[in-house]
């Protein structure tokens, strides 16, 4: 870990980060530092490269350019560099938690084998130990009775916990979201952000790609706002949400505000029977 | 027409149908095993990648491509004469009709195994792929765990569809006198005359053979559940 400016450990670097797809550039030139402890959402429009960034955070994805580095861990790609190979990255990756839209569980086995794949074919825990900790983390997202359930037995809401759940059972230092609640129904999505709101006040350093704005503003450290494979405004969270500089930002969050006071009953209603 | 059937004929050879039996079950069992394991290694080098070296994808898939196209669009009864009357003028030497034979009926049941190989482990959801890398899973973990057990259960239903074909497919060995069921079959008729008993019992003796097979499959297919 580099100590930041501000004195905090910054767990997160992202430094110069380009992505091209074929000729397209889907990411062009980022940097941000995300603090240990800190939550930091990224909001803007679909297709402005936001899930790309957050692909690049562990690698899922291979930064054309730019550094990126999480912990100790530091990887400078581009021209001269060379490409770490499959097991160095599968080591990086371990310190890395990601979650994602379609929650990709795995539907062979049952929801607490899910939760301790990767303790035992990747950490090499034994599966007693393994199990106990499965156990903790499938009680924590309220899904102790879903311990035989199969994927398929399970709503999407309660799909995404187990994804969460088997991300956290690698003890990462770092949560990535994807848009973990867009393939969700309305009425599923707050259990989720319910335990994503937990792993922030407990503090998990995480990074969130969200449409849910009124979450961002309850939750987030920080807010990036990217559009067009660009960082094109970023700071505290109040600052973005409810004061942002840029027109587009402004724009962008006009039309999500619009909506959101149609869903504002709703949303109230559902949030106060969790 | 008025026909006395007389099945004493075809009881008569029982040794000869053992032997016929046996030899296309062996063959039946032993192309299988063999198109299996070729498919299984030709299918992991049609789907064989290098991050770091990208060229080195397509210098290895590119022949056995090749391979896999060329005994799939060839009738199989072409490669088993081609091996046993064509080959030998190129190598100088000939090659005794039960190695030429097992060796086209290998090659084809290898070429369309692959593809079933190939088709399976495709049709495993990108998600689990990338579920799997962001658990920190090497390579061979995660096919271990996660691709191979799901695609295993999609391969079996084709895979046991294509045996099927292939010991029927066996009865091409006829051709390069091979005494398999058929060809037994060809000499009793010889012997006897009696191509109606000979022949129906060559097809009953298929039937017993494939039928539970079929069965097999059909239950296979009907367990998607899983």
């Amino acid at each position: 870990m580099t100590s930041s400016e501000n004195g905090k450990e910054a767990m997160i670097q992202i430094t110069d980060l380009h992505k091209y797809f074929g000729d397209v550039q889907a990411v062009r030139g980022v940097s941000i530092d995300v603090n240990a402890g800190d939550v930091l959402f990224v909001i803007g429009p679909s297709g402005c490269g936001k899930s790309t960034t957050l692909r690049c955070i562990n690698l899922l994805e291979h930064p054309t350019k730019g550094t990126i580095q999480v912990g100790e861990d530091s990887h400078t790609f581009g021209a001269g560099h060379n490409m770490p190979s499959g097991r160095v990255l599968a080591r990086y990756r371990t310190h890395i938690g990601m979650v994602f839209q379609q929650f990709d569980l795995f539907p062979h086995m049952t929801a607490i084998e899910n939760v301790m794949e990767g303790p035992i074919t990747v950490l090499k825990k034994s599966n007693k130990e393994a199990e106990a900790t499965a156990a903790d983390l499938l009680a924590k997202v309220g899904l102790s009775d879903k311990e035989d359930s199969f994927p398929t037995q399970l709503s999407g809401g309660q799909a995404q916990r187990v994804a969460i759940a088997r991300a956290l059972a690698m003890q990462p230092r770092v949560m990535l979201f994807d848009e973990v609640t867009s393939a969700l129904d309305p009425e599923l999505v707050s259990e989720v952000l319910h335990v994503m709101r937990q792993l922030a006040d407990e503090g998990t350093t995480m990074v969130v790609v969200t449409h849910e704005m009124s979450f961002a503003r309850e939750v987030a450290d920080h807010v990036v706002m990217m559009d067009a494979g660009q960082f094109i405004e970023q700071g505290e969270a109040e600052q973005i949400l409810d004061n942002p500089q840029n027109a587009r930002t402004q724009s962008f969050l006009a039309r999500f505000h619009g909506a959101a006071e149609i869903r504002g009953m709703a949303g109230a209603a559902l949030e106060k029977e969790i | 027409m008025h026909y006395v059937w007389d099945f004493d004929v075809v009881l008569a050879f029982t040794d000869f149908w053992l032997k016929g039996a046996s030899i296309t079950l062996a063959y039946a069992f032993g192309t299988i095993t063999g198109g299996l394991i070729i498919g299984v290694f030709a299918g992991m080098a049609l789907l064989f990648e290098s991050r770091k070296f990208p060229w080195l994808g397509a210098i290895v898939s590119a022949p056995i491509y090749g391979y896999v196209q060329v005994f799939r669009c060839t009738p199989l009864l072409v490669q088993i004469v081609w091996f046993y009357y064509a080959l030998p003028v190129l190598w100088g030497a000939s090659m005794p009709a039960w190695m030429a034979s097992g060796l086209g009926l290998m090659l084809y049941m290898g070429a369309f195994s692959s593809e079933i190989f190939r088709a399976g482990i495709m049709s495993i959801d990108k998600g689990q792929w990338q579920a799997s890398r962001a658990l920190g899973m090497t390579y061979s973990q995660m096919m271990r765990r996660i691709i191979l057990p799901q695609a295993t259960r999609r391969m079996v239903p084709p895979f046991v569809n294509q045996s099927i074909l292939q010991l029927k497919n066996t009865s091409l060995l006829y051709v390069v006198a091979v005494p398999d069921i058929m060809y037994t079959g060809s000499i009793i008729v010889a012997e006897t005359f009696r191509p109606l008993e000979v022949y129906t019992s060559v097809a009953i003796m298929y039937f017993c053979m494939l039928f539970p097979l079929q069965r097999f499959a059909a239950r296979m297919e009907a367990r998607r559940d899983i």
